[in-house]
């Protein structure tokens, strides 16, 4: 019985479901429970968060990483798949708090004052979340005072800025710089991203990363995670 | 069912309705005076038989007469010539139904080149970092063999957007002789293809052979009648209002055949056509109500094509400029003389001027693709693969331009927009800008593996580098690994048989019986 509930969820990730109504790559699972019935059905049945997010949800993921790499599958199939185990950690993250499991780690993302485009900042959030970090998105056109006391507050171990324009980005340098007058910048490692900015760009402000996209800013957590 | 092709909704015309009256109006003047000059005797008097002016032309080397067809003969040939022309094929799900007044268009190989371009992929190291290593497309040409031609009508049946072939490559193997050469080359094409297979004919003495080979294919002449699974193109005229011996002699044979036949002509404008496209435009009309009078003439209701292969003079050597804007807009033009005349068109696009695949081929091949394809002919001759105007064929590039056709037709496509789907998608908005995200992102899925978004270019290279050449040369290599629907053993072994001159290294079954 937990076998299969296990082996649902894994394959309800790898397509995609995040509740009985959504499709997925394919008909043969329509009408059935996605990831958000399937979880609650496993906790039902006793099966730890533990094992959902080891035995499921993250197997399920790294099927679904497989496949965007051969272009089997493209980004919307790799959003709905996150979308589904971040829904998914929603549910399991009171648990495991509970129990004391340690997350991947807490990611506070923005994009910066005077920018209002979010898309890329959407994907990144919800591809974190899919990853398994515990992603708080405070929004567009986000001044820099409200970053700060979110840092302060919250304690991410991530902080991730965004901005399309040439002329917003100059707000990254303004927000890292004040992480620093306010004694932060020690505590929390930021990550840039969006059209205007470069690795380059992150090395003049003093960023920790450039993140080309969603899959580069997954990239870069595990690496920091593993130095 | 038949290819469907693509239907152009509303045809890219550059006429006006008065326009193509004064042009026709000039052709029919230009019939009249000077009328053409005949260099065949048969088509002279067939002519005057009919009432044409017909005189001999005094201190000529060659025998020929000036023949001065009156405006009666012309629209008498426009009334019998067919409306709809049906090009069949060895897959009857392959034929081609061309509609004169319905501009649905089909696109087609061809033409025939002398050359053969292969391509290598060799190595190159930097020379200031030999680590450095990068293949770079390298291409050779060579001349045109049998096997050649096979491989060309092997690839062209597994190309999606190839509605039908136009043999592409002259084959010039050392045991091909001018009594050979048509049997071979119909046979290479219709054994390695089930579309619609057209050629010109070498020697006017094989035309019954290659008929009786298409006969045993086809199951017979009553059904070579009904699926016409070849046909044929001859350039009758030479510009300036010629008509050539031979060819002619050819084009009137093929025509008491009642097997369907293109009426091409090929003016040069600046050089075999006046500069000024009133100038061309009046001529390439004549030229083609010529030879469509003379067929309807020589077999009444035998089918027609309107063939227009207009070009422009290069200023700098006097050579045909495929690639010139000028083409483009002739050849527009002669879509609409054809669609006045509610005759199904053969038209050209995609012949460039450069030598070798690249950039500029893919510019100039793509612009007269598009254009073109927007007026509307029905038989659209879009050079798959040729190159340096009609000299160099390279299955690459015929790759290549498979993908422009696929994007062309995706273009092309009707807009879906009904009650029930802006219904749908106002529910979408609705709920989408209600959410925090505001992304409609989980709304691509159910279409995008419908076949409703464009897929993405195939050869796009990972990263900064441009891996176009060599991607499309791979999936080269997979089109020319999937095997091909060959003619039957039975048939195969009657025609070889029964039909002389057949070079035994083409029967695939040579060795299994």
């Amino acid at each position: 019985m937990s076998e299969d509930i296990i082996s649902m969820i894994k394959e309800n990730v790898i397509q995609g479901r995040k509740t009985r109504d959504d499709m997925g790559i394919d008909e043969t699972l329509s009408g059935t429970p996605g990831v958000l019935e399937l979880t609650e059905s496993a906790l039902g049945n006793n099966i730890s968060p533990e094992a959902i997010i080891k035995q499921a949800l993250t197997p399920g993921m790294e099927v679904v990483g497989e496949k965007f790499s051969t272009k089997e599958y493209f980004i919307p199939d790799m959003l709905a798949s996150a979308d589904a185990v971040g829904a998914a950690m929603d549910i399991l993250k009171p648990l495991l708090e509970e129990s004391n499991v340690e997350t991947k780690g807490k990611f506070v993302i923005a994009t910066v004052k005077g920018d209002i485009h979010d898309i890329g900042k959407n994907i990144v959030a919800i591809l974190l979340k899919g990853a398994g970090y515990q992603v708080n998105d405070i929004g567009i056109d986000v001044p820099e005072d409200k970053i700060i006391n979110v840092v302060r507050e919250e304690q991410p171990d991530y902080l991730g800025l965004s901005a399309l324009l040439t002329t917003t980005m100059t707000s990254m340098e303004s927000v890292i710089k004040a992480l620093k007058e306010n004694n932060l910048r020690d505590n929390v490692k930021v990550l840039i991203g969006g059209a205007a900015v470069s690795d380059e760009y992150a090395r003049e402000i003093g960023a920790d990363a450039f993140c080309a996209d969603g899959f580069q800013a997954i990239r870069v957590l595990e690496e920091f995670e593993t130095t | 069912m038949p290819r469907e092709g693509i239907l152009i909704s509303n045809p890219l015309e550059r006429l006006s309705g008065e326009q193509v009256r004064q042009i026709h109006d000039a052709s029919i003047e230009i019939l009249n005076d000077p009328g053409l000059l005949c260099f065949n005797k048969k088509a002279a008097e067939i002519f005057q038989s009919r009432g044409a002016k017909v005189a001999g032309v005094s201190g000529s080397d060659t025998p020929c007469w000036t023949v001065k067809i009156p405006e009666k003969l012309v629209t008498g040939a426009l009334d019998s010539a067919p409306k709809t022309v049906t090009l069949g094929a060895r897959n009857p799900d392959n034929a081609l139904i061309m509609k004169g007044d319905e501009p649905r268009v089909f696109f087609i190989t061809g033409s025939e080149t002398n050359m053969w371009l292969d391509v290598d992929f060799p190595t190159y190291v930097n020379k200031s970092d030999p680590g450095k290593e990068i293949k770079v497309p390298e291409f050779q040409p060579r001349r045109g063999m049998v096997a050649d031609l096979c491989d060309s009508a092997h690839v062209c049946e597994h190309l999606e957007s190839v509605d039908g072939y136009i043999r592409t490559v002259n084959i010039q193997d050392k045991d091909i002789t001018g009594d050979n050469k048509d049997v071979n080359k119909f046979f290479a094409c219709l054994n390695n293809t089930t579309k619609h297979v057209m050629s010109g004919l070498t020697s006017l003495n094989q035309l019954d052979n290659v008929v009786k080979m298409a006969e045993m294919i086809a199951g017979g002449p009553d059904k070579l009648k009904e699926n016409p699974i070849i046909s044929f193109i001859t350039c009758l005229v030479k510009s300036p209002l010629q008509f050539v011996d031979d060819t002619t002699e050819t084009f009137m044979e093929v025509c008491q055949r009642g097997l369907p036949i293109v009426v091409s002509s090929s003016p040069q404008a600046g050089t075999s056509a006046p500069i000024k496209e009133a100038g061309i435009m009046a001529q390439i009309n004549a030229e083609v109500l010529a030879g469509i009078t003379l067929g309807q003439l020589v077999n009444r209701g035998t089918p027609v094509l309107y063939g227009s292969v207009p070009v422009r003079a290069r200023m700098d050597t006097l050579g045909d400029s495929y690639g010139s804007i000028e083409t483009s807009q002739y050849n527009i033009d002669c879509v609409q003389m054809a669609r006045f005349y509610k005759l199904p068109n053969y038209s050209t696009s995609g012949v460039c001027d450069t030598k070798i695949p690249g950039q500029q081929s893919s510019i100039e091949r793509l612009f007269s693709d598009i254009v073109v394809t927007l007026s509307g002919p029905q038989f659209l001759h879009c050079a798959f693969g040729l190159l340096d105007c009609n000299s160099v064929f390279c299955l690459l590039q015929a790759v290549l331009d498979d993908t422009h056709f696929q994007m062309i037709k995706f273009f092309l496509k009707s807009p879906r927009i009904n009650e029930q789907e802006l219904e749908t998608v106002k529910k979408q908005i609705r709920e989408v800008v209600a959410t925090p995200q505001k992304m409609f992102i989980n709304y691509i899925r159910p279409v995008m593996r419908s076949g409703e978004i464009s897929p993405p270019y195939p050869f796009e290279g990972d990263g900064d580098s441009d891996s176009v050449f060599a991607l499309a040369n791979e999936r080269l290599q997979e089109l020319r690994a999937k095997p091909v629907e060959h003619i039957d053993p039975d048939t195969t072994a009657r025609i070889f048989r029964e039909i002389p001159g057949l070079l035994p290294r083409l029967n695939v079954y040579k060795g299994e019986r």
